[in-house]
């Protein structure tokens, strides 16, 4: 269910670069995902599919490009990605500080179309 | 035969490649499909710290005991706390805030999983907050899809109780990750139950670096007054600043 609010705001922000560039046909979506988002990719097509029926975007293909989780260290400004699902504490890899700011994991970015 | 696409030009089929069909335009987009909702979040913020408001968005299971934590804030703050209350169904959680003595708004979502900025302005459009000097937000009851809506708040904290288990913390990263504060909650059970309190807190250190933790029973009211002083605390410095 979560899918959807989601999915929801692709498809409207897939809709208006539609409607702006007079497009016929919606054929391939890019989307980058941030690794922290528990969506799954067969749950995400299927939802589309089933909001975009009836307009141009009917029939497009999700491609997903998962995007690693990227920290800024807040002692010595290194940026380094970490793994989110070993469980283990994030370590600067150049100073070893323990304290960072996200950078990026979070993000559902629509990269590009490819349209008719 | 492209895999992703199941047309016949693509030599290499690889998932996530990148490949042009005959007589086709690409587009570049490049938006975050959740900068809207950070639009509407940021307004918000705006607004509640413009009026000298302290806010913070509540998350936790079901059953969990955000609305009893309510209750006994409610006791102590009075009004000048109002609670927006998010619930899938039903008006009941709102009615028990405002038994307990402060103000109450519900939000119905009627079926989705949590609250947005957009549902969350609308309320505080209106809601009279002439006097309130703390808004919590009562997200709906769920460990996953409340955490990746920014509501405005400037705080979040997630309760988390111990029927539930200790091992909770590492199964939703995307909500403990980030997080101001952490409340253990039913602390009144601990004799009947094996949740291992450091257990859970270190996990969340893990993930988190910067929350703190506060044990409480909302039943009992044990443990309840250190959270009220750090709200005031935080109500107080806002205020100044």
């Amino acid at each position: 269910m979560h899918e959807l609010p989601v999915i929801n705001s692709i498809l409207s922000v897939v809709l208006k670069h539609a409607e702006a560039n007079q497009v016929q046909k919606v054929v391939t979506i890019y989307l980058q995902v941030g690794a922290m988002s528990d969506l799954e990719d067969t749950w995400m097509q299927q939802y589309f599919d089933h909001l975009s029926k009836g307009g141009v975007a009917e029939g497009a293909k999700l491609v997903i490009e998962r995007m690693p989780v990227v920290m800024r260290c807040n002692s010595c400004g290194h940026s380094f990605e970490i793994n989110i699902k070993d469980g283990t504490k994030p370590v600067c890899p150049s100073c070893s500080g323990e304290k960072h700011s996200l950078v990026s994991g979070r993000e559902y970015i629509i990269k590009n179309m490819e349209v008719l | 035969m492209c895999e992703t696409c199941g047309c016949p030009e693509a030599k290499n089929p690889t998932f996530g490649h990148a490949h042009h069909h005959p007589g086709t335009a690409t587009i570049t987009v490049g938006e975050d499909v959740l900068s809207k909702n950070n639009l509407y979040a940021e307004k918000n913020r705006a607004l509640i710290s413009s009026r000298g408001i302290f806010s913070i968005n509540i998350i936790s299971s079901p059953g969990s005991g955000k609305t009893t934590l309510l209750e006994a804030l409610g006791h102590h703050f009075g009004q000048d706390m109002t609670v927006i209350e998010g619930d899938v169904q039903t008006t009941r959680d709102a009615e028990r805030i405002i038994r307990s003595g402060s103000r109450a708004y519900q939000i119905q979502t009627n079926g989705a999983c949590h609250l947005d900025a957009h549902a969350v302005g609308h309320a505080m459009d209106d809601l009279d907050l002439t006097g309130c000097r703390l808004l919590v937000i009562e997200n709906v009851g769920n460990l996953v899809c409340p955490a990746g809506y920014d509501l405005g708040e400037h705080e979040k904290m997630a309760i988390l109780s111990l029927p539930e288990g200790d091992d909770k913390v590492l199964k939703y990263p995307a909500l403990f990750s980030r997080i101001q504060g952490l409340i253990i909650n039913k602390i009144d059970l601990r004799d009947y139950l094996d949740f291992d309190m450091e257990k859970a807190i270190n996990e969340c250190r893990s993930l988190n670096r910067q929350f703190d933790v506060f044990k409480l029973s909302a039943k009992t009211h044990e443990g309840v007054s250190k959270l009220t002083d750090y709200l005031e605390q935080r109500m107080d410095s806002l205020k100044a600043s």
